[in-house]
């Protein structure tokens, strides 16, 4: 069962990733990376990691398709369609993906890696809260308020950028 | 750890997830497919994290919190990308990147 599953939802990300990168529809391209983001979160479901699962349902397939959405109906019409790449961008495209992933395949496969014998952490929402906010040993609580900070910036940036300039008269 | 799958087939799935968003990225011209490809790019690092974290260290959270991060400075990055698209496309009615050659504000 749990075989099946990982297989299952290992052909969704790789069939539905490669159809985001070439269907001629922006808003497929939208519901196809979706797709992807949700099966991930089926993967990080068998790794037993509930709460990596939720963020990745509620922030990334929650929030950042949602964005992207909103924006290419802002930007496009429905009926768009891509024109086809030029044929150097498709062979470079291509021969890299191949060529890196060729690479990187054969160097995993040609490395063991050393299974970890610890006994296995129960991992559960008061362990990453402690772990998330302590100061000790197995403490993240410096990249979260970096994190923290990164948000507050990037919020301020995004109201800047996109707020009409009040100085010139334009037309949109 | 999951019995019955090496952790090699996920690094295979990341792998390969990972070279698609690259080829994406190279041959689209359009400011938000080419979002969308870092999306895929950021989301194969995620799981590959993830699975380190379970299948060698499975007594810590290390990757666990990494993969939040990456998480969040995502969300960051693609409020402000599209933002900036979003004003690109009021300035030039276009977001093709061949066209968005200016850089005056």
């Amino acid at each position: 069962m749990n075989v099946f599953m990982f297989y299952l939802f290992s052909g969704i990300i790789l069939i539905c990733s490669l159809l985001t990168i070439t269907t001629r529809r922006i808003l497929r391209a939208a519901v196809y990376l979706l797709c992807v983001l949700l099966a991930t979160a089926g993967l990080y479901f068998m790794l037993n990691y509930q709460f990596m699962a939720a963020v990745q349902l509620t922030l990334y397939a929650g929030g950042i398709v949602v964005l992207i959405i909103f924006s290419i109906l802002l930007t496009h019409h429905i009926s768009h369609r891509f024109k086809h790449p030029n044929t150097v961008n498709l062979l470079m495209g291509l021969g890299a993906a191949v060529v890196g992933s060729g690479l990187v395949i054969a160097t995993l496969l040609s490395h063991t890696f050393q299974a970890g014998t610890a006994p296995e952490l129960k991992v559960d929402m008061t362990e990453i809260g402690t772990q998330l906010l302590s100061t000790g040993k197995n403490g993240y609580v410096l990249p979260f308020e970096l994190i923290s900070i990164l948000l507050l910036a990037a919020m301020i940036a995004a109201i800047v950028i996109a707020k009409k300039d009040k100085n010139k008269n334009s037309e949109i | 750890m999951i019995q019955g799958i090496p952790l090699e087939h996920f690094l295979i799935v990341s792998t390969i997830m990972f070279f698609i968003g690259i080829c994406g990225f190279i041959i689209r011209r359009n400011l938000i497919t080419m979002l969308m490809a870092i999306e895929l790019i950021l989301n194969s690092v995620n799981i590959n994290f993830v699975v380190f974290n379970r299948y060698l260290y499975p007594d810590q959270l290390q990757g666990q919190f990494f993969s939040l991060f990456i998480v969040g400075i995502a969300a960051a990055e693609a409020s402000v990308a599209i933002a900036l698209i979003i004003n690109i496309y009021r300035k030039m009615q276009n977001i093709e990147v061949e066209n968005v050659n200016e850089l005056k504000f």
